[in-house]
């Protein structure tokens, strides 16, 4: 049984070529590029080669505003961390309640160690956020904004360019985390006013342990990891040559890839969502369906739940993943789903099925072949089913 | 992905006794769709002898769930309904081979809607209705008995454990204290017992900041008993310092909260302001709690008091 593989929101397969071209630089050409002899000089040529791939793909205006960091979450805490610094005066965050971890725990941690006051956005039941609260949390003590430009378990986007600008009017530094919007969608920094933007490797076929954050020139940073003048002082630490070697191939590849991302992987993830829909009773699409990545979609089935799901979708061959509180060790469905107020009949069997420009036809009829069925049977077993209809009356769907 | 038993997978693969049962004696239902779980028990009885011929189940949940539901069909099935009272969800998790810790609730559910069934069947009314104590974690629809039976069947002894036996304190949080209490006494009445060696009984107080749910797994180093010599004065000076510490937290969100009194290890507070009728006040209780057990190095009680008082 072929594997299909629906779950490129998490990670995906690093590309051959990332990964052919990374080889050489663990065995003949591992010089540190800090070091004065050939060594190191063909390995700084090749690091400047990632960082210029990268800049086309964020089409961001000086390869000099790429500063390589560890990862997504490393990103998100040096913009936030940062702009508290250099923002003098301005201390309060303004930010999403649906942002990924990397951003939510540290300002957690920001409120209760250091008394940072942070504005949590909320969203309406689309997941599309309130604009007019945002506009309104904007102060003079604003020192940032952070809002994600893409949702990782709905793939609604925000509009950052726009929220930026607002940022701006307040005098505020605008950052995005972009985690699982680069390489899925156009970009183009050097038109938009945002400050930041943090991106992560493995989320659109790079290695792991590889990120970035965009830093507009201009904008002063102040590093979060000291030692070493690497990334002109504002990442210490020697740079991880193969990592960004692979980054680099991984972002050529995805913006030669960017139409087929946004018109043939779009056509699949659209045929899968219908496909179930038109199959399976009581289940909607959970997000933005008119502002959402092309590669995402997540499907709320009633009166099931995910995890359970998810263990028969894993027999049948098929990798998604879920929102449900079972699947992650917390009592509670996703912080997402909860902001959204999703029906509660539905929220606890949230999938979300994430593409890649490595799916196929294929994988999508293995799923709508296997899906009705494994559905079908859990609702049989569940006490709020009665084979054909939902046992509690009076639940009218909010979606679409 | 968890680590489920050969036996849990097997259970949930192949479940049996899936599905409505015609013409049940006994019916017991518990948890919710909100919950996130919920299980529909149907047993039919014997009325000669009072043995359970046949049972059914249907369960809205997790694999564990459905699997435990289906463990405890098989496990009831040709006993008496006084045998069937015996099994504890210990015995549905043995059966299966062992749960994810997290995942212990399930079993509880199981044993609960056992309970449930054999009442319905008896005509007893089922003390769900929280009749025998009140409903303590609203989110999770967990009662004091529930935790009792639980905290009693398993040898709880931590927050941590009682939250993933029973999922409560698990959402909000706001029900903590209330649990605290629940597991101190229910601890002390083993230790009274003889069932339960003083040194693990639950303490309430200097318990972590954190909801159980997001504790870490590992075990938490008791605090240091450095207090002990600590004399009432310096008791107070400490317990100042962790407030003013606190305090532009609580004023960024227009509250405060000053010492009231100090008896042994029973702090009493004044909060005012945006924290007087906060839905979060009890939340932030548990970090003043917190922060003091850790700085006086004894677990401490804080004890909101009202004004006037």
């Amino acid at each position: 049984m072929k594997a299909v593989y629906l779950d490129n929101n998490a990670t995906t397969r690093v590309d051959p070529a990332a990964v052919a071209a990374m080889l050489p630089f663990f065995t003949e050409q591992f010089g540190n590029a800090s070091s004065m002899h050939a060594f190191g000089s063909d390995v700084g040529a090749a690091l400047r080669k990632g960082r210029q791939q990268l800049q086309a793909l964020l089409g961001a205006a000086f390869d000099h505003e790429i500063v390589f960091t560890g990862g997504g979450t490393e990103s998100d805490n040096t913009a936030i961390l940062s702009a508290l610094e250099t923002q003098g005066g301005r201390n309060e965050i303004v930010t999403t309640a649906v942002e990924h971890p990397a951003v939510l725990a540290l300002c957690a941690w920001l409120e209760k160690s250091r008394g940072t006051r942070v504005h949590y956005i909320g969203v309406d039941a689309r997941g599309r956020l309130d604009i007019e609260a945002y506009r309104h949390a904007l102060s003079p003590r604003t020192a940032i904004a952070s809002v994600m430009w893409a949702n990782n378990e709905t793939g609604t986007l925000f509009p950052v360019a726009m929220l930026a600008e607002l940022a701006h009017e307040a005098g505020a530094l605008f950052h995005t985390d972009a985690v699982q919007a680069v390489g899925k969608i156009p970009m183009n920094l050097k038109d938009t006013a945002i400050d930041m933007l943090s991106l992560s490797g493995h989320k659109f076929h790079g290695p792991k342990g590889i990120g970035a954050l965009y830093v507009r020139r201009g904008v002063r940073l102040r590093p979060l990891i000291r030692g070493g003048h690497q990334e002109r002082g504002r990442r210490a630490g020697t740079e991880n040559a193969p990592g960004i070697i692979g980054l680099g191939v991984a972002a050529e590849l995805a913006k030669e890839h960017i139409e087929e991302e946004n018109t043939r992987v779009r056509a699949l993830r659209d045929r899968l969502e219908q496909g179930l829909l038109q199959r399976i009773g009581n289940a909607f699409v959970a997000g933005d369906t008119e502002n959402r990545l092309p590669n995402t979609s997540n499907v709320a089935f009633e009166f099931i739940e995910g995890e359970a799901i998810l263990l028969l979708l894993n027999k049948a061959g098929i990798a998604a993943s879920s929102g449900s509180a079972c699947t992650s060790g917390s009592l509670e469905p996703s912080h997402v789903l909860r902001a959204m107020n999703v029906p509660y009949t539905a929220a606890h069997g949230a999938i979300r099925f994430s593409f890649s420009r490595e799916n196929t036809d294929a994988d999508v009829d293995h799923v709508l072949e296997v899906m009705p069925a494994i559905i079908a049977r859990l609702r049989e077993m569940s006490p709020f089913w009665d084979g054909k209809n939902a046992v509690q009356s009076g639940f009218a769907p909010t979606y679409a | 992905m968890w680590e489920y038993s050969e036996k849990v997978q097997d259970y949930f693969f192949n479940p049996k006794n899936a599905g409505m049962l015609e013409d049940a004696s006994g019916i017991g239902e518990v948890g919710a769709i909100a919950c996130g779980d919920a299980l529909k028990l149907m047993i039919k009885v014997d009325p000669e002898d009072e043995r359970i011929t046949d049972a059914r189940f249907q369960t809205f949940g997790c694999g564990s769930a459905i699997a435990s539901s289906s463990a405890l069909t098989e496990i009831i099935i040709g006993k008496t309904l006084d045998e069937a009272l015996k099994i504890t969800n210990q015995d549905i998790a043995d059966f299966l081979g062992g749960l994810p810790p997290e995942k212990m609730h399930c079993s509880v559910m199981g044993y609960e809607a056992l309970r449930a069934a054999v009442a319905n069947y008896r005509g007893e009314v089922w003390e769900d209705d929280h009749e025998e104590g009140a409903l303590l974690c609203k989110c999770f629809g967990v009662d004091e008995g529930m935790i009792e039976r639980a905290v009693r069947n398993n040898a709880l002894t931590t927050m941590e454990q009682v939250a993933y036996f029973t999922k409560a304190t698990g959402s909000c949080g706001t029900c903590v204290e209330g649990v605290e209490t629940v597991l101190e006494r229910t601890n002390a009445a083993m230790v009274a017992e003889g069932l339960l060696d003083p040194a693990l009984a639950f303490v309430a107080g200097g318990a972590p900041v954190v909801p159980a749910h997001k504790q870490r797994r590992s075990p938490i180093a008791p605090p240091q008993p450095s207090s002990s010599r600590m004399t009432t004065v310096q008791k107070i000076r400490a317990i100042e310092e962790v407030l003013e510490e606190l305090r532009p937290a609580l004023r960024n969100d227009g509250g405060d909260c000053e010492l009231v009194d100090v008896e042994e290890n029973r702090v009493m507070v004044r909060m005012s302001g945006a924290c007087v009728n906060c839905q979060l006040a009890a939340v932030t209780v548990q970090g003043i709690q917190g922060r003091l057990a850790e700085r006086l190095g004894m677990p401490v009680r804080v004890i909101p008091v009202t004004a006037g008082q």
